[in-house]
């Protein structure tokens, strides 16, 4: 790693960014882009960016192209991916054998290779270019777009597309009321869940008396299916930086804390390196480019407790305590960390500032609804084709996102409901498809915008089993202070347990529904108070798959294991012994060619032979 | 193992001996025993001088943190939205058939430790299962033998 020069002044850092910029203007090289977030790692990135590395040097071009390690692309489903640049070619699935290929070919003979592009679904034709990739088209990546650009180790790389110029534009030409005007204009609302006015946020903190007041990013990303934060930790942190300087400076902050998540290794790694490159080159610290403004940041590693994403508990957990949620108000803008006037917003939250400085408020404002403005980055995973962070316009309707975006479902199964919000959101069925996305309306769907996860459900998914497995999630991560909570949720987990096991009876939906209310109006936090959500919204939207349960004993869906039955279809079985080769329990019997059978009182629905079986020949209902 | 004095103590200096700095010290803790041993507990809180009922209640709260020694190879099995959706809690119950433990505990022989996470946010490759920090993509219940003699292998 270069050493990194202090930056005394405004001026010097103009210069840097310049200077930086044009290098990539005049940059001649062809770049080989390479996604390493933690999906395209686990996918095998690393392995491809050496065998690219081996395949460059035998080639004996190691002057003459650049390979970029970048954070996550977005399209997780076409990991590992590479985009070659300057045509803008997009190889997905890349495995290491293709390295030379990608050299030899690509390279040196600028040749596009065409079965590692992707196959657009629709129309069974190849896509070279990434722009008309129909998982890229719909989308506004303002936010997550620059992942592809910069190798998120290299401070100079975030530099050279302009990054930090908001932080000068802020320092040097507006005052901090201005600051927090233009987030207020720009119509920024919190990323993390609530949807809380950010600029306002900032001006409570900002207004409260206190010679000493806290900033804090809360990148506790708990939402199970939702990981829109880490890979913008991962893949830009300088921008998240960015967006917190400017923060602390319209505050009146002198310190800071990102709270980031313990499961998220790489992302740890990313933004501590970001901080000390900012450190160094004197972004942090005192006297920042010459002014009067000090502001020093600190990373606080969170231990796997959800409820941490609450700001109070998250203030308790960074003070070195137990994260337990306290009664608001008064809120964290009046008495926060260590009883100080605290602001607290999200990862996505901060990496918009950077754009509305740059931008102004219309920067955000044009984008979006009259109550949503902006982008909302999501996480469209589950049941779908193209899985993969998805950055929209607000106000895009569901339609759009799953099956334009997202490809619709695999296998050519049924769209049943999507999941939203998280743990505090809820299952938004079919006949809602054409909903727009903004705040408002999810909350009417009786769900929630919550940070951005989408997990989409086919008809194999039960609804009453999603229920089931958001309560068994919230008892579990229950604080356990409040007892409308604690006792609520365990409560409602059990009646939905019984009903998945076909021991409901008439007058559980109603119990429940009474339950989901006290739970809702007698707890402190959103963890409580949102707990009923999934339960709420299933049986609203989806009463009769309760009722099947219930009445009929029957799990539609095929999920729930008391309800269900494995059986061999004679016509479908050929006999071929996979499915008696990884049954655990011995349940099945049969010979070679000939129709296997299954005993069902030793079959524990494993759902092994079902896996196993290549004819169709393994039923379930 | 025992934790010594001397490495717990140096662990504590690197946050300055200063009580916010807790839950970062008990991790570094874990990092160097595997867990948290009750000794090591006793000389947070000896240093730190915060008693030793609130270290507990730190290291009982939240999730990250094992009070029993784990075993040598830690398997982490991702129950999010998306992995369950795909087939996750099936995956589960085959580790758990496999080693016969359930979630939470760790093999007779002190090889496995089994555990579940809320999500690892790489749900384009579920269900995923982690093994020592290596990840498992798109796991089904005939790759779960495999993966465990993959990772006996290696010792």
């Amino acid at each position: 790693m270069r050493k990194i020069k202090k930056i005394k002044t405004i001026k010097d850092l103009e210069q840097l960014i310049h200077s930086q910029v044009q290098a990539r203007k005049s940059e001649k090289k062809p770049v080989l882009t390479v996604s390493a977030g933690t999906c395209g790692q686990a996918r095998g990135s690393l392995q491809v960016i050496k065998s690219l590395e081996k395949a460059i040097k035998e080639e004996n071009l190691e002057d003459k192209v650049k390979i970029k390690v970048t954070g996550c692309h977005g399209f997780c489903e076409a990991e590992p991916n590479i985009i070659v640049q300057p045509q803008n070619i997009f190889y997905q699935k890349v495995q290491p054998k293709d390295a030379k290929d990608i050299t030899s070919q690509t390279i040196i003979n600028n040749k596009v290779i065409d079965q590692l592009l992707f196959t657009d679904l629709a129309t069974g034709k190849k896509v070279s270019n990434e722009k008309n990739i129909p998982f890229y088209k719909k989308q506004k990546r303002i936010i997550l777009g620059d992942n592809t650009l910069i190798d998120p180790t290299d401070m100079n790389d975030y530099l050279s597309i302009g990054g930090y110029r908001s932080l000068i534009k802020a320092l040097s030409g507006m005052t901090q009321e201005e600051i927090i005007e233009t987030v207020k204009q720009s119509g920024l609302r919190g990323r993390g869940g609530a949807g809380f006015p950010t600029g306002y946020k900032w001006e409570f903190a900002r207004k409260t008396k206190g010679d000493t007041k806290y900033i804090i990013c809360n990148a506790d990303e708990g939402d199970p299916g939702a990981y829109m934060d880490r890979s913008l930790l991962e893949g830009n942190p300088h921008r998240v930086l960015e967006g917190m300087i400017i923060g602390a400076y319209a505050i009146g902050a002198g310190e800071g804390y990102i709270y980031v998540r313990d499961e998220y290794p790489l992302a740890v790694e990313h933004i501590s390196l970001a901080i000390s490159q900012a450190e160094e080159m004197g972004l942090l610290g005192k006297n920042i480019l010459g002014t009067n403004f000090n502001f020093e940041l600190h990373i606080t590693k969170g231990a796997g407790a959800f409820v941490c994403g609450e700001e109070t508990a998250l203030i308790a957990s960074v003070e070195g305590r137990v994260g337990e949620p306290r009664q608001r108000p008064p809120f964290p803008a009046v008495k926060g960390l260590w009883g100080k006037p605290t602001n607290i917003n999200n990862v996505e939250t901060w990496a918009n500032i950077p754009l509305i400085i740059e931008k102004g408020p219309q920067g955000l404002s044009r984008i979006g609804t009259n109550g949503s403005k902006g982008t909302k980055i999501f996480s469209l995973v589950g049941k779908i084709n193209n899985t993969g962070l998805v950055e929209v316009p607000m106000g895009i309707s569901l339609r759009e996102i799953i099956f334009d975006i997202g490809g619709g479902i695999p296998g050519g199964k049924d769209f049943k409901a999507v999941q939203t919000g998280g743990p505090s959101g809820g299952c938004i069925p079919k006949e809602m498809l054409d909903l727009p996305v903004d705040y408002e309306s999810l909350t009417k769907a009786g769900s929630i915008m919550g940070s951005g996860g989408m997990i989409v459900m086919d008809e194999n998914t039960c609804m009453v089993d999603v229920a089931k497995y958001f309560l068994n999630f919230l008892r579990d991560e229950s604080c356990g202070k409040c007892i409308s909570c604690r006792e609520g949720t365990q409560r409602m987990w059990e009646i939905v347990t019984d009903i998945t096991e076909g021991k409901g009876s008439r007058g559980d939906l109603e119990f429940l529904e009474a339950l989901a209310k006290t739970t809702r109006d007698a707890s402190l936090c959103g963890l409580g108070q949102t707990a009923a959500n999934p339960v709420l919204s299933t049986i609203r939207h989806f009463r009769d798959e309760y009722e099947a349960h219930i009445k009929d004993k029957k799990c539609p869906a095929g999920v729930c294991k008391e309800l269900i039955q494995y059986s061999i279809i004679e016509e479908n079985c050929t006999g071929c012994l996979a499915c008696l080769k990884v049954c655990p329990q011995e349940a099945i019997s049969g010979e070679l060619k000939k129709v296997h059978v299954l005993d069902q009182s030793k079959c524990i629905k494993c759902a092994a032979c079902y896996e196993a079986c290549n004819f169709d020949a393994i039923k379930i209902e | 193992m025992e934790a010594e004095e001397l490495t717990v103590k140096k662990h504590i200096k690197k946050y300055s001996n200063e009580k916010k700095a807790l839950i970062s010290i008990l991790q570094d803790i874990q990092e160097e025993y595997n867990y948290l041993p009750q000794e090591a507990l006793k000389i947070v809180s000896r240093t730190l001088g915060v008693p030793l009922i609130d270290i507990i209640g730190v290291a009982t709260f939240y999730r990250a943190f094992s009070l029993e020694p784990r075993g040598k190879h830690l398997i982490t099995v991702c129950l999010g939205t998306a992995c369950h959706v795909r087939g996750g809690p099936k995956i589960l119950e085959e580790f758990e058939r496999k080693l016969n433990i359930e979630a939470g505990q760790t093999s007779k022989d002190g090889q496995f430790s089994l555990e579940t996470v809320a999500c690892l946010g790489c749900c384009a490759i579920g269900p995923v299962v982690v093994v020592d920090g290596n990840y498992h993509a798109q796991t089904t219940i005939r790759k779960v033998g495999s993966i465990l003699k993959k990772h006996l292998k290696k010792d």
